[in-house]
């Protein structure tokens, strides 16, 4: 337990190696955008952190569910892992898509639906991690946070729904009508090919991620518990 | 079924008789929903024009302000002198509880909408009184007191319970709150109602989903 694992150092070097690839794929392979230029780069990374973000959300609700079944604390660590960095992905989602969206819609944010619930949806797990904080006593903090992973991912959908029945300008790249005037586009191959890998190596990069937060909560636990033993065994 | 109802009931009576005894929660949110509008009318300059437009977010940001407000004083009390483990120590089913308390702060809620509402009326000359209006705001309330009443129960075996319940509660229930004020502009508005009528549909589906959520899991926040 104490150890790294062998397959853990192993996905750290083959995570790197994956965004690397990626980065390689995105500057060097996949052409640049007509329309756009270079900016058009962005999207290959804010696509791929914006879907690790909604990975670790979902992540989390269903590590809620199996704690409320079970009881067991290894799915509370499970879930404040994959929230923890999910809560940055996210964060680094909205910075890169407000970085694109200066130079193509002349502005750094809009109140678009996207725009609008990627922001509800970071300060729904922000308050996730404040909930957290509140609580000293263990067992309820992570039946609470639990609850509110699940009910969180409950509202999202719900919250898109009602936010894109107003009218949209964020662009629909895939399977999406009308999306040139959006600044949508169409990929080629190699951007495809440059788009799907960049998912992947984030996707890998996660996992890597997770698990060595995982790692680090049990240590924690097993932190507390030595020295809960220790004080025992003195006094 | 019927001895469910009656123990709902029995909750809700014995909320209503606190209240009416001491009658802190209702007038504490009735003066804050009175000084909301007051604020929004100097901050916001309505004139006749942005009166349209605005009224039903002032309305409802009105309504969810006291909302609040009177869901954590209403659990707040049942943790303070202990009643809370009196109810857990009931011989009924734990949802009951939920529904009690939902309940009880679904008719405060509505209590203060229907003197805020003939206020408002009146000072902005906004006709509020059609049967679909009215409809709206029992629709979003009930949808705010069900996800209010679970986040509240929890909040309050919390250490920061007094600032965490808004921080909790409005990103979750946003849709809720963009439903109904959507729908209730229509009804202001006077807009043709196959305009507006899917944000009605859509506020009747929150409340399902969120009411069978909060139904499922309220079992767990009690759980000790």
């Amino acid at each position: 337990m104490l150890e790294k694992p062998r397959l853990l150092s192993f996905l750290n070097i083959f995570s790197g190696l994956m965004i690397l690839i990626a980065a390689g794929l995105v500057f060097l392979y996949a052409p640049i955008e007509e329309m756009m230029g270079p900016v058009q780069k962005v999207f290959y990374f804010h696509v791929a952190t914006a879907w690790v973000g909604m990975l670790g959300f979902l992540v989390a609700a269903v590590a809620g569910i199996l704690y409320l079944r079970t009881g067991e604390q290894r799915w509370d660590i499970v879930g404040v892992s994959a929230v923890e960095i999910s809560l940055v992905f996210f964060l680094v989602a909205i910075i890169m898509g407000s970085i694109w969206a200066r130079p193509i819609w002349n502005t750094w944010w809009t109140w678009d639906p996207r725009l609008t619930t990627a922001t509800i949806v970071e300060l729904i797990y922000a308050a996730y991690m404040l909930l957290r904080s509140g609580v000293d006593e263990p067992e309820r903090r992570a039946r609470f946070s639990a609850i509110y992973a699940i009910f969180g991912f409950i509202s999202v959908p719900l919250t898109f729904i009602s936010i894109r029945l107003l009218r949209t300008i964020h662009p629909v790249v895939i399977g999406g009508a009308e999306a040139a005037s959006e600044g949508g586009f169409n990929m080629d191959d190699p951007m495809k090919t440059a788009f799907f890998f960049s998912l992947a190596a984030f996707s890998v990069f996660f996992a890597n991620l997770l698990w060595h937060r995982i790692r680090l909560g049990t240590l924690q636990e097993k932190v507390v518990s030595l020295r809960i033993q220790s004080y025992n065994k003195e006094s | 079924m019927i001895s469910y109802l009656r123990a709902v009931g029995a909750l809700l009576w014995k909320d209503f008789i606190t209240e009416w005894r001491s009658r802190e929660s209702i007038s504490a949110m009735l003066v804050f929903a009175l000084l909301v509008i007051l604020i929004f009318n100097f901050a916001l300059e309505l004139d006749l024009r942005a009166r349209e437009s605005l009224s039903a977010g002032i309305l409802w940001t009105t309504f969810i302000f006291s909302g609040t407000i009177g869901l954590n004083r209403s659990l707040a009390v049942e943790k303070d002198r202990g009643c809370l483990d009196g109810l857990l120590l009931a011989p009924v089913d734990r949802s009951v509880i939920f529904f009690g308390k939902a309940l009880g702060n679904l008719i405060f809620m509505l209590l203060v909408a229907a003197i805020v509402l003939p206020v408002f009326s009146f000072l902005y000359g906004i006709q509020v009184f059609q049967p679909g209006f009215l409809l709206v705001v029992l629709l979003g309330s009930i949808g705010y007191a069900a996800v209010g009443t679970l986040l509240a129960t929890m909040v309050v075996q919390v250490r920061t319970r007094d600032i965490l319940l808004p921080i909790l509660l409005f990103p979750l229930t946003l849709p809720v709150i963009i439903a109904a004020v959507k729908a209730s502009q229509g009804f202001i508005q006077m807009q043709p109602w196959t305009e507006f009528s899917i944000w009605v549909n859509i506020l009747v589906a929150y409340d399902l989903i969120f009411l069978a959520a909060a139904f499922m899991l309220f079992d767990f926040i009690l759980e000790e």
